[in-house]
């Protein structure tokens, strides 16, 4: 099983989720984080003078997968959330040791 | 963008000369009476003592009304969180630059002729030509303090059509409109019926009677506002491919309802400073009306989404009382208590059943219900000033005395309004979308209007998180040109995606794109 954390712009981000739903993924956990890459940041003006806000506002997204599905899933990701700009944001990729579901006890992949 | 800064900066300079030239020119004329030494006469006299009380209570009118703009500004709170600033500066400069237009060019449109102050003479019933920029003869205390309260009321007008089009508009685009609003569609139509124009002296019953605007305020605003919305398109994401509605929830409910209570509160201005005298003791009568028209239609409200929804709307209960303070708008002055009960109620109704139509059935997206609220409302309340009048004020007979005249009055008066606001509203609306493209483009409309047109957001991130540093601004705007037109090309092709129905998630949702390609067009 592997964890997909993706960092996606926030106007993707429903897209991505009906995207991952449609694929069978409907669980994941979202997070609002701010940060940056490479992108330098957007300029904003206060009472006339010009700032740059260099945190930007992204959303992570977090999923657990089984193995077979990662390629699918990291694909899809990159194509409905791909615009070209800077700032589209990363995908990574980490081993999960087991899962859980709380309400069953079901564990492994069966839990995912 | 060089060049039409130096074309607007010489309209400027010779705006400000042609003016410059009329003021000093008019501006020695002899004015009537600037210090209201002769209006008020003899120092003890209860003749002075009676304008004093008049005075006091119109400025106090003009002053309520004046903060009605701070109930439309935070009526914003239906809005998106990322639009809310562009909301609120429509709202504020309506009530300032349209107060200007108001100034320079409406009044005297209005009220030229109505002979209502010193200084109005000049003036026939289809427009006045008397009272521009207060300068000559309408130099004069009464001239003046008319002048206040009436353009109060314009602002208001322009106020309603920015509901119906927030969150998708061009600046430039509200900016024209705002200007024809204040200085030339509400003035000639406020002519007719306020200032001793055609309508006012209709043959039938007492002429068209409006007491507080719902014809020249509300259904020019509300008419305006629903063909504005219409012609500039919903926003993105409000319909689906199939037609069906999506809700596009607001940011902060706490405005909406402060908002509403700080508009129910100007109306005691709106409606019982109407009179433009508190030695006539209507006004309680005209503020108890009002008042009992808005508890009438936020209680019909309260009931109707409890029992149509299971919830209590807080939402509709605050459109109800605003449909109520509508409709108890012209009216007010001339209906017992107990029909501006029934007026509310009607209007609360009314309210709903707009939205409905507005929204479903004829697919124009308006966020603030502005058509529901103000539009159908100024309908109703002319219509129910020929239905409720009493005789007991003014010798205005409605039909519950057996007359039917002034309800015949009140009708042409409603249709000449909406067909007023109409042509209006579809000249000026399709000129400028012809011309400029009325809408935003789609990365300004997902990304909101705050940051891309007024430069900051409305709720400025808390700086603990960010890093502020002053950076010049060529630097920036070449770096961000590039960006910024890569992701306008990314989100217009978003705007134009195909969408499908999902049975999964009960929704409309974009095609997939196949991984690897492009998305399709």
């Amino acid at each position: 099983m592997k964890k997909i954390e993706a960092i996606i712009r926030p106007e993707k981000f429903n897209i991505v989720r009906d995207a991952l739903t449609e694929l069978g993924y409907p669980g994941m956990t979202v997070i609002e984080v701010k940060g940056h890459g490479s992108q330098k940041g957007i300029s904003e003006v206060w009472r006339g003078r010009r700032y740059r806000v260099d945190l930007l506002s992204k959303i992570k997204l977090e999923i657990t997968v089984k193995d077979s599905d990662v390629e699918k899933i990291v694909n899809t990701i990159i194509s409905e959330s791909q615009t070209g700009s800077i700032g589209d944001g990363k995908i990574f990729v980490f081993n999960v040791e087991n899962v859980y579901r709380i309400r069953t006890k079901e564990s492994g992949e069966a839990a995912v | 963008m060089k060049d039409v800064s130096n074309k607007i900066k010489t309209s400027l300079w010779l705006l400000l000369i042609t003016i410059g030239v009329l003021i000093l020119t008019l501006g020695n004329v002899e004015a009537s009476d600037p210090t209201g030494i002769a209006t008020y006469g003899a120092s003890d006299s209860v003749a002075g003592l009676k304008y004093a009380v008049n005075f006091s209570w119109t400025l106090l009118g003009a002053f309520l009304v004046f903060i009605m703009q701070a109930g439309f500004a935070l009526l914003g709170g239906f809005l998106r969180q990322k639009n809310m600033l562009s909301y609120m500066a429509h709202c504020f400069i309506d009530a300032t630059f349209g107060a200007m237009v108001f100034y320079f060019i409406g009044f005297g449109l209005m009220f030229g002729g109505s002979k209502l102050a010193p200084g109005l003479e000049n003036g026939s019933s289809i427009f006045g030509c008397d009272g521009f920029m207060l300068l000559g003869k309408a130099y004069d205390v009464q001239t003046i303090m008319l002048w206040l309260f009436q353009m109060v009321f314009a602002t208001k007008t322009v106020s309603i059509i920015a509901g119906a089009v927030a969150e998708r508009l061009k600046f430039g685009a509200y900016l024209t409109y705002s200007f024809f609003v204040c200085g030339i569609i509400y003035p000639i139509y406020g002519h007719w019926v306020w200032g001793g124009g055609w309508l006012s002296t209709l043959p039938f019953g007492s002429g068209v009677k409006d007491f507080a605007g719902c014809a020249c305020v509300h259904t020019i605003g509300g008419i305006l506002a629903l063909v504005g919305a219409w012609v500039l398109g919903p926003r993105k994401g409000k319909y689906n491919p199939d037609g069906t509605a999506n809700p596009i929830p607001g940011h902060n409910m706490v405005f909406v309802v402060i908002g509403t209570i700080l508009l129910a509160f100007g109306w005691f201005g709106f409606n019982a400073g109407s009179t433009l005298a508190a030695t006539d003791l209507r006004i309680s009568i005209i503020a108890s009306n009002t008042f009992i028209a808005a508890a009438a239609g936020a209680s019909i409200m309260l009931f109707y989404t409890w029992a149509t929804t299971g919830y209590i709307d807080v939402a509709f209960i605050c459109n109800g009382a605003l449909a109520g303070l509508v409709a108890i708008t012209a009216p007010c002055a001339y209906v017992a208590p107990w029909a501006a009960v029934v007026i509310g109620v009607l209007a609360g109704l009314a309210m709903r059943g707009t939205v409905w139509l507005v929204e479903v059935k004829m697919k124009i997206d308006d966020p603030l219900g502005a058509v529901a609220v103000h539009a159908t409302n100024g309908i109703w309340g002319m219509l129910a000033v020929g239905l409720f009048a009493d005789g007991t004020y003014g010798g205005v007979n409605g039909l519950i005395t057996g007359s039917g005249w002034q309800l015949l009055a009140q009708f042409i008066g409603t249709v000449v309004a909406m067909a007023w606001a109409f042509a209006w509203g579809f000249g000026l609306f399709a000129i400028m979308k012809y011309h400029l493209n009325l809408r935003v483009s789609d990365l300004v409309e997902s990304e909101g209007l705050d940051t891309h047109i007024h430069g900051s957001p409305c709720y400025p991130v808390e700086s603990g998180l960010v890093t502020l540093s002053g950076i010049p601004v060529e630097e920036v705007r070449r770096e961000e040109e590039v960006q910024i037109s890569l992701l306008e090309r990314a989100l217009s092709k978003d705007a134009t995606r195909e969408k499908i129905y999902s049975e999964k998630l009960g929704r409309w949702v974009y095609a997939l794109v196949k991984p690897g390609k492009t998305p399709k067009k």
